[in-house]
């Protein structure tokens, strides 16, 4: 037997690359099966397929809307394929794993481009992921196509082969909903974000435009994204708050959700979530009964019948989703449904602006064609392409903008009170990015 | 809310946080002090207990027989690491950590593969919630600080009353002298890395009706080990708890007088502090 002492050093030094690992990543990074990595969703026929990049956060804080959005990606690509493909072309995705991380993001949009040679690439969640990857993108002149909801894209920060023409971003619909929020809700708001750039989109835009419908913002709490205990952030809401407006992403959501309820039991202010908050979460789970009767944002409304239409029904079917937003194979697996079908809509944006820019190869050349009809398209018509309704376009930020959606926890279920027209959303563009060089 | 809420929130959120970090802690600081190695998946032996609990509880809707059954199959998972993993490279310390980040990263797979990357949680056996004047607060969090305060006092009777307790501390002070006087040190090898797992598997079952068990949950617990077992001395089970009593409290103070981050910092701080001054850890005996 070995008796050979370990010294405290080596132990800490063990525990440092440990702990450090997973500061920078927050999972493990583990080298993806070269069975998975090359993920055929759809088997090409005729002609040479379109291979499409999907970048897709398959492990970390991500995981859950990643498992949905590759689900939501499957079901579009064989759509597609079914209804003839792209151009004639049937689609292929290539799907490549960043670990809901920004350094390993940019590493997956430099592999699908170089080494699976993909046509274009698009599908990243995390706005700190985007963020971290599209410079990337820019240098590889590829083009970068997000389902992210932050105001980045819209920003002008990002590039010119960055865009985001399947969900709207936060600052829109925080400038749709806000209206809204300040008439039926109270006017003292304190908002709860979570501390990383998602989060600072909603805590910029309210405070802009809630103080200009006459709402003050009592106080401005930040939560870190892996925070697993929240009753010691509530001693800071202000108790003359009359409405907490809360938007927390991750696994920590049940747990933040339950303590407040502890917290304030039946004094509680009136409470307006995003749905992130509950993403991927049963409403029905225990702990959550606090919510009965607070509204939550919705993109896209989770139980059937809150937007009801041929095209959602077609579009929930197709994505296997039941009327209450869960897997039909296994009703505890609930979906991201408000926001996953923003990877639906943008794979219909591709197939769209490929077959009008008539783009053939990767390439300066198809790349240029691809990306001035995309900025060309002024509107996107609601149909099996849009199920969650019609869009406007504005090429300028590369930004699509939508109607959204108001529901009140009912009986455990989400019910729709309120539905937004584009024109709420809209705001005046900051940045212009079909000035910048090609 | 007045000096006299914001004081009582921070002494019930620290009590709380130390007895849960002290349940955890202990069996990475049983483990060292009896093998004499570092447990880098300590962590994940907590997060193992957690989604095992979810899936006996949603099961049988049963918490209660969660709580036996994730203890004792941690344990089990504990029992063939140990002979798969750490008798074959004879417990030599740097091929453990090597050995143990590997196994971090297999259990963590594993989970994302058979449980997914969700975050589930189950309903607490019973609840009620206590109204302070300024707060309310989970009765259920409160029971299982109970739980753990009781837990602790046990192992501690265990250690130092029974003749298992013995051979562990006959093992910890000198393997060799302990195997000359026939202490089975190879079993109590085994027996000490099972309960240090089960330990953290219990504690990881008893913390999903408040957290839900999801398969990253584990890094988190490391850290906080961690944490408390630099503090307190690496081995040193009075050492641990004392020290994750102090952590408890400075976060609970610290976290609802000033701010939660400020709290993390601060107990970062305290290690590096340690370290620096006093590198045995606050009780240990060790130096480095």
């Amino acid at each position: 037997m070995s008796a050979k002492r370990i010294s405290r050093r080596e132990a800490l030094k063990a525990a440092g690359i440990v702990v450090g690992a997973g500061i920078a990543g927050l999972s493990p990074r583990p080298p993806v099966p070269s069975g998975l990595r090359q993920l055929v969703y759809a088997a090409p026929s005729g002609g040479t397929p379109l291979r499409i990049g999907f970048q897709v956060h398959r492990t970390g804080i991500g995981a859950v809307y990643g498992r949905w959005w590759e689900r939501t990606a499957a079901a579009a690509a064989t759509y597609i394929n079914e209804k003839g493909g792209m151009a004639g072309r049937q689609v292929r995705l290539v799907g490549e794993d960043d670990g809901t991380d920004p350094a390993r993001g940019a590493i997956a949009v430099e592999k699908l481009a170089s080494e699976d040679k993909v046509d274009l690439i698009f599908g990243t969640l995390f706005s700190n992921v985007v963020i971290g990857s599209a410079p990337r993108a820019g240098e590889l002149k590829i083009p970068y196509l997000v389902v992210s909801e932050g105001y980045h894209v819209a920003s002008g920060k990002m590039n010119r082969y960055c865009f985001q023409p399947g969900i709207t971003d936060v600052r829109a619909q925080l400038t749709a909903i806000s209206s809204w929020i300040v008439n039926n809700l109270g006017r003292k708001i304190t908002l709860i974000y979570p501390d990383y750039a998602f989060g600072y989109d909603h805590r910029d835009f309210w405070a802009k435009g809630a103080t200009r419908l006459g709402a003050t913002v009592q106080a401005l709490i930040p939560i870190p994204p892996t925070e697993t205990s929240f009753t010691k952030y509530f001693s800071r809401i202000p108790a003359d708050t009359e409405v907490l407006y809360h938007v927390m992403v991750g696994p920590g959501v049940p747990t933040f959700v339950k303590e407040l309820g502890e917290y304030f039991g039946s004094k509680r202010p009136q409470l307006f979530g995003f749905i992130d908050s509950l993403e991927g979460v049963d409403l029905a789970s225990p702990g959550l009964d606090f919510l009965e009767g607070t509204h939550f944002w919705e993109a896209f409304p989770r139980y059937a019948g809150g937007y009801n239409t041929s095209f959602e029904r077609t579009y929930r079917e197709r994505i296997g989703v039941n009327a209450s937003g869960a897997s039909v194979r296994d009703p505890k697996d609930v979906s991201t449904y408000s926001h996953m079908f923003g990877v639906w809509e943008t794979l219909f944006v591709i197939k769209q602006t490929i077959e009008q820019s008539g783009y053939k190869r990767p390439g300066p050349k198809d790349y240029r064609a691809f990306i001035e009809t995309l900025e060309r398209f002024q509107t996107f018509s609601e149909g099996i392409g849009h199920p969650q309704g019609p869009k406007k376009f504005v090429g300028k930020i590369h930004q699509a903008f939508g109607q959204q959606f108001i529901s009140r926890v009912d009986g455990k279920k989400l019910k729709v009170v309120h539905k937004t027209k584009i024109e709420d959303s809209l705001y005046s563009p900051e940045a212009d990015y079909t000035k910048q060089p090609l | 809310m007045t000096l006299e809420g914001r004081l009582v929130l921070a002494l019930l959120e620290g009590t709380v946080t130390g007895c849960i970090l002290a349940l955890t802690a202990l069996g990475l600081s049983m483990v060292f002090g009896v093998m004499r190695i570092v447990n880098v998946a300590h962590g994940e032996f907590f997060m193992l207990g957690a989604v095992s609990a979810w899936y006996v509880t949603s099961t049988t809707s049963s918490f209660g027989l969660a709580l036996i059954a994730a203890p004792v199959f941690v344990a089990a998972v504990a029992v063939l690491v140990n002979w798969v993993i750490l008798r074959p490279i004879r417990y030599e310390p740097q091929a453990t950590i090597v050995a143990t980040i590997g196994l971090l990263y297999i259990i963590q797979q594993v989970v994302l593969s058979i449980y997914g990357p969700y975050a589930r949680t189950v309903a607490p056996p019973f609840y009620f919630r206590i109204d302070f004047p300024w707060f309310g607060y989970s009765g259920y969090k409160l029971a299982v600080a109970g739980l753990a305060a009781a837990l602790l006092w046990a192992i501690w009777r265990v250690v130092s009353t029974t003749t298992l307790g013995l051979y562990m501390r006959a093992t910890q002070q000198d393997q060799e002298m302990a195997q000359a006087f026939g202490v089975p040190v190879h079993r109590i090898f085994a027996v000490a890395f099972a309960l240090g797992a089960a330990l953290a598997g219990l504690a990881g079952a008893l913390i999903i009706p408040i957290q839900p068990a999801h398969y990253l949950m584990g890094l988190d617990a490391l850290l906080a080990s961690f944490t408390v077992v630099i503090v307190g001395g690496l081995g040193s089970l009075g050492g641990t708890l004392a020290a994750a009593f102090l952590i408890g409290l400075s976060d609970g103070i610290v976290s609802v007088f000033f701010s939660p981050t400020l709290a993390r910092i601060v107990s970062t701080a305290l290690v590096a502090l340690v370290l620096v001054v006093r590198s045995g850890g606050l009780f240990g005996t060790e130096s480095a």
